[in-house]
């Protein structure tokens, strides 16, 4: 036998596998590996990707869903900044254990205009997802405040503040535009109201026909029971309307979805 | 330099200072079950919903999805179950307690009911917490027969949603009567079942008691189960009997709100519920 070696391969390998023994100028160019690995990994990002964008099936048209009125959206923001998601998330599986513990299994159409989405993994606490008028305002007021005070075994955490904490539509425009570019259909007509109609839903005696007409459903109340907007009043109304835009009685979900 | 002998398999030609690796094959078993895994692959890809075409993903000739199987599954349970909820549906409500297979039936799935749906507010002992009754005694609002827990449960409280929800306002005696009257009828009621802030209020607080109050609460304090006034007599509290809860309570009013239950739970699981409640101590 010989003791050097100086043919890359063995004769017979050389022979079966002449086309794929090219991978070696791949393997020994740093370059060329990185430039060939991203294509894979894009070919593979597009197959799984792409299709979602023009596949009719992936959000199926559902009555009813509204972009989230200026309050809604505040509370949302609020929601977001207080890490609410890093114990709740607000997609309520298809099986049956969670249909029957939370109600319908949500359609993708209902977090259409969720940017960021809430779905979540994490569930320290129950789903959210609909939660809307499962409690009233009240409970929710005691709960945030105080969890323990209505469910004396919660681990969540006092959101008190929220109540002391007064807020003004100062942002709220801007809040909008930035939603109208990643694709939430706000109108103008939406936008130029914003303020007024942020300030209107948490105030049962103000002129709010024009809120309603631009978001139907909407729910107008004195959230927290206390004067003035505070972040409990836009997280309350936030709460209080998650999952209740679809009318679930008129909608018959395609099974091959 | 090598050190391979003879029988040993090919080396792959690599050598790194002289160490060279023999290029022998795959083992067997492993080959088979790699060609076995694509195969799998292929067959998995037909029968289940697979590949994105034009419109929509084939949907693969199992004909399965998710939403059909969670579909198959609640009618399954509520096929298996379709018999007791039809009697359970049929039966008068003050007959169920008196049938034991659907009475067992009634508070196993009333209690599982509970639990999801009610424990938050009433406690998953159903012992309540200020501002949320206590269902475990016989102090009842709205009333404690089982057709009154039954309307109770399937419209609900004070809510919007329900025209047919039980309704009814105490009013905000802050803006009716000055501080002092306040002080006195809230001394008052506490002589009712205990010792009053300030014993020399009290008589003047029956009368402001008796103009004010006894209306819905009753001249002799036991409440009104027709529009949901608390027995202010027998020191089960809902908000609480110390002097600043009753200040705060009188002042402002209360306004105990629960959602209706109609459009949320079946009517088989609200008749299972409310017997479930009925059945916890304080049913009448
Ligand atoms: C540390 C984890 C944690 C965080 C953070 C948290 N929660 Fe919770 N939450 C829970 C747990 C556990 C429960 C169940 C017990 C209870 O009802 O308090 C719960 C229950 C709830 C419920 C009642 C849901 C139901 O159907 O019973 C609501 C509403 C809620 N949380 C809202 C919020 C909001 C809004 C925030 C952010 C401001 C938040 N939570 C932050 C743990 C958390
Ligand atoms: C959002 C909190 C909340 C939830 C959830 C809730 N309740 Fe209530 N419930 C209340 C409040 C508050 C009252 C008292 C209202 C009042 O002040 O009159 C009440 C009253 C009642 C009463 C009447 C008690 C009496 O003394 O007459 C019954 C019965 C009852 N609830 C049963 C249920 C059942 C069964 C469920 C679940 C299907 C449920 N509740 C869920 C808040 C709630
Ligand atoms: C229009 C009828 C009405 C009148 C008049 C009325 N109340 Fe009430 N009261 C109610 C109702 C209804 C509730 C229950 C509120 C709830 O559950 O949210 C209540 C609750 C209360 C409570 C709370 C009881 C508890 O268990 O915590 C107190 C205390 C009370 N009333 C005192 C008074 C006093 C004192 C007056 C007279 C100055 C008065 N009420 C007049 C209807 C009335």
């Amino acid at each position: 036998m010989s003791t050097e070696q100086k043919s890359p391969k063995p004769a017979s390998a050389r022979k079966r596998f002449s086309i794929i023994d090219k991978h070696r100028i791949i393997e020994t160019n740093a370059t060329l590996l990185l430039i060939f690995s991203f294509l894979v990994v894009t070919i593979g990002g597009l197959v799984q990707i792409t299709p979602l964008f023009y596949l009719e099936n992936t959000i199926e048209k559902v009555e009813g869903m509204r972009p989230y009125t200026p309050l809604e959206l505040t509370g949302r923001e609020i929601y977001v900044r207080e890490g609410c998601y890093t114990c709740h998330s607000q997609m309520i599986r298809p099986m049956r254990d969670e249909v029957e513990r939370y109600g319908h299994y949500s359609l993708a159409a209902e977090s259409m205009y969720d940017h960021p989405f809430q779905w979540g993994s994490k569930r320290t606490g129950p789903d959210l997802a609909r939660v809307g008028g499962r409690y009233s305002d009240e409970w929710h007021l005691d709960h945030l405040r105080d969890p323990q005070s209505v469910v004396p075994e919660s681990i969540m955490p006092k959101y008190a503040f929220l109540e002391r904490r007064m807020i003004e539509p100062t942002y709220i425009v801007d809040l909008l535009k930035a939603q109208r570019a990643v694709g939430v259909p706000y109108t103008d007509e939406m936008i130029e109201h914003a303020a007024a109609d942020f300030m209107a839903q948490a105030d049962p005696d103000s002129d709010y026909g024009g809120l309603q007409e631009r978001y139907p459903n909407t729910q107008v109340r004195n959230f927290d029971g206390a004067p003035g907007v505070s972040e409990m009043d836009a997280m309350i109304a936030y709460l209080q309307m998650l999952g209740t835009l679809v009318d679930f009685s008129t909608f018959t979900p395609d099974a091959s979805r | 330099m090598s050190n391979k002998q003879k029988g040993d398999p090919e080396t792959t030609g690599h050598s790194w200072d002289g160490i060279e690796e023999f290029n022998n094959p795959m083992p067997r078993w492993w080959l088979w079950t790699f060609y076995a895994t694509i195969i799998w692959a292929i067959g998995y890809s037909i029968a289940y919903p697979a590949w994105p075409m034009v419109n929509r993903a084939t949907e693969g000739v199992l004909g399965w999805s998710t939403r059909g199987e969670v579909a198959k599954e609640i009618a399954a349970v509520n096929e298996a179950n379709e018999a007791i909820n039809a009697r359970l549906e049929s039966s008068e409500l003050s007959d169920i307690s008196s049938d034991p297979d659907l009475n067992n039936y009634a508070v196993q799935a009333g209690g599982a009911v509970f639990r999801t749906w009610c424990a938050q507010c009433h406690g998953s002992g159903a012992a309540g917490a200020p501002g949320y009754p206590n269902l475990l005694d016989d102090d009842w609002l709205w009333g404690g027969d089982i057709e009154s827990i039954y309307t109770t449960v399937r419209h609900g409280i004070r809510n919007e949603e329900d025209p047919d929800a039980r309704w009814s306002q105490m009013p905000s005696f802050g803006e009716f009567l000055d501080k002092e009257e306040i002080e006195q009828v809230v001394n008052y009621v506490m002589s009712l079942t205990g010792t009053p802030q300030d014993p020399s209020q009290v008589d003047a607080g029956r009368e402001v008691y008796m103009d004010n109050c006894a209306a819905c609460h009753m001249e002799d304090a036991t409440g009104d189960r027709m529009q949901g006034a608390p027995n202010l007599g027998n020191a089960i509290w809902l908000y609480g009997g110390d002097y600043d809860t009753l200040m705060e309570t009188v002042t402002y009013s209360r306004f105990g709100v629960m959602p209706s239950w109609e459009e949320r739970l079946t009517e088989a699981q609200i008749r299972a519920v409310s017997t479930y409640v009925h059945q916890l101590g304080g049913g009448e």
